[in-house]
């Protein structure tokens, strides 16, 4: 067993936090209150090749493994949570189920230019009566000749509107349920796909949130990924490893506010003391950091469970929901800390706050992460 | 065009610098990286390859850890790497370091030499023209602007109150100034394929040195400068504190 990283890693850690830190962290705030979705770094981070690190270099990737992507969205995330999903969503929802389940046609059409940066990638799964619960789906697929006609609408989408590409699910036999599912491949400005609302939220502002809205949508055939009534597979699969970069998110979180408490800490003087030399802050401290540590060492795990293709569900579900929590304490203490200054948009803790909460809520909430936890070790005995 | 990079690892500039019980630097757990001004020299060099065509080699005096800067500058996109470890050279002075790439360098094809104009470490700005002085090169330093053609090159640089510009054939030895370019990250990709470069580690012995080239200069001493001391606060009527301060100023701290 070895906790060191890898030289590699640890040059990859350090590129990405360069960059993080001389051209995302200056323009995050200002991005946060106008909810300007970050158009140019994401073209940026296609450059630095952070677009397609898991896929192989014959699909336009870097062949790199998975714990080179957990500390890439990690490292964004520590500055602005928003990048750090746009990149995780664009990865892990969109290119992984084409390069998962696509044809090899599929792969040279969609993943190449995903995988680049090229294209901005989504993934349209939830729906107003699908949440947590696939069985909802609404939007229908109706097989005519050589295409398929799609009805419906997907809500909360990340990357809509700015993504070119989408990976969605459609209900295709109401009376088979989730088996009646399948996903389709879809591209922007095709006649019949349209954007709903944007919205507005609480936190990861700057990440782009809309409708997706599809009237009599006619796609070829061979957009279907996958087999007809395999969508709700493809979308449990897709979100297990997409629990990987959701859990790294969230521990890019937590490791920012950390950081930031921990530097105010030091500086912040009341009763004549700074805070750090008091007791009171010092356990805060240790507790946040004690727990930033047990959760890098499980996403890190469920990075190394994803890279050797082991079975990743229970790894990653354990991960996200562990790391979510943590970011969501770590960057509360963070904001105690600060005070009243915390509270106000002077600082980023305030912003990393809300930032968190949507980790507990996302690709699975930490109910469904607990029931698929459930559902894996019991399975075992 | 082959281009060479004298390359040196440093202490980060926000390492916290201490000195083990034998009086010498602890570098035991420092973070390093490429001194600041090679990694201009590196990006210039990589723009030169571009343009030109050629390869960039790295060339390094250094230790254990100075691979890892060495893959770095190859992660941007340098194509090879040597490095000279002698424990010998743990001793070397700027002299000694300009003997050793030099001869490093005389053994590989090269139009452009590059390296930054001091490092931020020891700051003694000599290295890279020693190196031009031991191969015969002209050398222009503290560049900022470097226009190559065939087999001449206008650079120009910074003097005091302007810039000079210098026309001087090839090959030749330049040295780079903050402003001369904006390094590049090195790239995912870049990385990746980095462990597979080849990174020569030589002796003295192999780069065919009958004896190892003795220092010049004295020992170095180290000492950390003394802790500061506490400001003095002047209280009072702000009539009473800024004669107070006057009196200060101009008797005890002899500044007006």
């Amino acid at each position: 067993m070895n906790f060191d990283l890898t030289e590699d890693h640890v040059m990859m850690r350090k590129m990405v936090r360069d960059f993080a830190e001389a051209e995302v962290q200056p323009g995050a705030e200002e991005r946060d209150e106008h909810e300007e979705f970050p158009a140019e770094l994401w073209k940026k981070c296609g450059q630095l090749g952070l677009a397609g690190i898991t896929f192989p270099e014959e699909y336009g990737g870097v062949g790199a493994d998975y714990l080179s992507y957990g500390i890439t969205i990690e490292e964004l995330s520590r500055v602005d949570a928003s990048l750090g999903v746009t990149v995780s969503a664009h990865s892990s929802l969109c290119a992984n189920p084409i390069y998962l389940f696509g044809t090899e046609e599929q792969k040279k059409k969609y993943l190449i230019p995903l995988a680049t940066g090229e294209k901005l990638g989504a993934l349209g799964l939830t729906e107003s009566m699908a949440g947590s619960d696939s069985k909802g789906t609404r939007t229908t697929a109706v097989r005519e000749g050589d295409e398929y006609v799609i009805n419906g609408s997907k809500l909360f989408i990340t990357n809509g509107y700015y993504a070119d590409t989408y990976v969605i699910t459609a209900q295709m036999d109401k009376s088979k349920g989730t088996r009646g599912i399948a996903a389709f491949i879809i591209e922007k400005g095709m006649p019949g796909f349209t954007f709903g609302k944007k919205e507005k939220k609480m936190g990861i502002r700057s990440s782009s949130t809309y409708e997706l809205v599809f009237e009599n949508l006619r796609i070829p055939a061979e957009n279907l990924l996958g087999q007809e009534g395999q969508g709700f597979k493809i979308a449990m699969v897709t979100l297990d490893y997409g629990r990987i970069g959701i859990a790294s998110q969230a521990l890019g979180i937590a490791q920012g506010a950390y950081e930031q408490a921990l530097k105010y800490s030091k500086e912040r003087v009341q009763f004549d003391k700074t805070l750090a030399e008091m007791e009171v802050i010092q356990f805060k401290l240790a507790d946040m950091a004690t727990e930033i540590e047990a959760a890098r060492l499980l996403v890190y795990q469920a990075c190394h469970m994803a890279t050797n293709k082991r079975p990743v569900s229970k790894y990653a579900a354990m991960a996200k929901v562990y790391a979510s929590e943590v970011a969501n304490r770590v960057t509360t203490q963070a904001v105690q800390i600060f005070g009243g200054y915390g509270y106000t948009r002077e600082y980023p803790v305030e912003r990393m706050m809300r930032d968190a909460k949507i980790t507990e809520i996302y690709e699975g909430t930490s109910e469904i992460q607990r029931i698929v936890i459930a559902a894996n070790i019991l399975k075992e005995v | 065009m082959n281009i060479a990079v004298c390359l040196k690892q440093t202490f980060d500039t926000e390492a916290k610098i201490s000195l083990n019980s034998s009086g010498k630097i602890d570098d035991a757990n420092v973070t390093r990286c490429i001194n600041p001004y090679d990694e201009y020299a590196v990006e210039a060099g990589l723009k030169l390859k571009e343009k030109f065509g050629g390869e960039v080699t790295i060339v390094s005096v250094g230790g254990e850890k100075t691979p890892e800067s060495m893959r770095t500058a190859l992660a941007m996109g340098a194509d090879k790497g040597i490095l000279i470890k002698d424990p010998v050279l743990e001793q070397a002075d700027e002299w000694v370091v300009a003997e050793v790439l030099a001869k490093a360098i005389s053994q590989i094809p090269y139009d452009i030499i590059l390296s930054g104009r001091i490092a931020v470490d020891d700051q003694s700005a000599q290295v890279a023209i020693r190196v031009a002085e031991a191969l015969g090169l002209p050398s222009v330093s503290t560049v900022l602007a470097l226009e190559v053609e065939e087999n001449k090159a206008v650079a120009t640089r910074e003097i005091d109150g302007g810039t000079e510009v210098i026309e001087v054939p090839l090959p030749a030895v330049f040295t780079a100034q903050k402003g001369l370019n904006e390094p590049r990250y090195p790239n995912m990709m870049g990385i990746m394929k980095a462990k597979n470069k080849e990174l020569k580690v030589l002796s003295l012995n192999d780069l065919g040195f009958a004896e190892a080239p003795a220092r010049k200069s004295g020992e170095a001493v180290y000492s950390l400068p003394g802790a500061r001391k506490a400001g003095i606060k002047i209280q009072g009527e702000p009539a009473d504190s800024v004669r107070e301060l006057v009196r200060l100023l101009s008797e005890e701290a002899k500044v007006i």
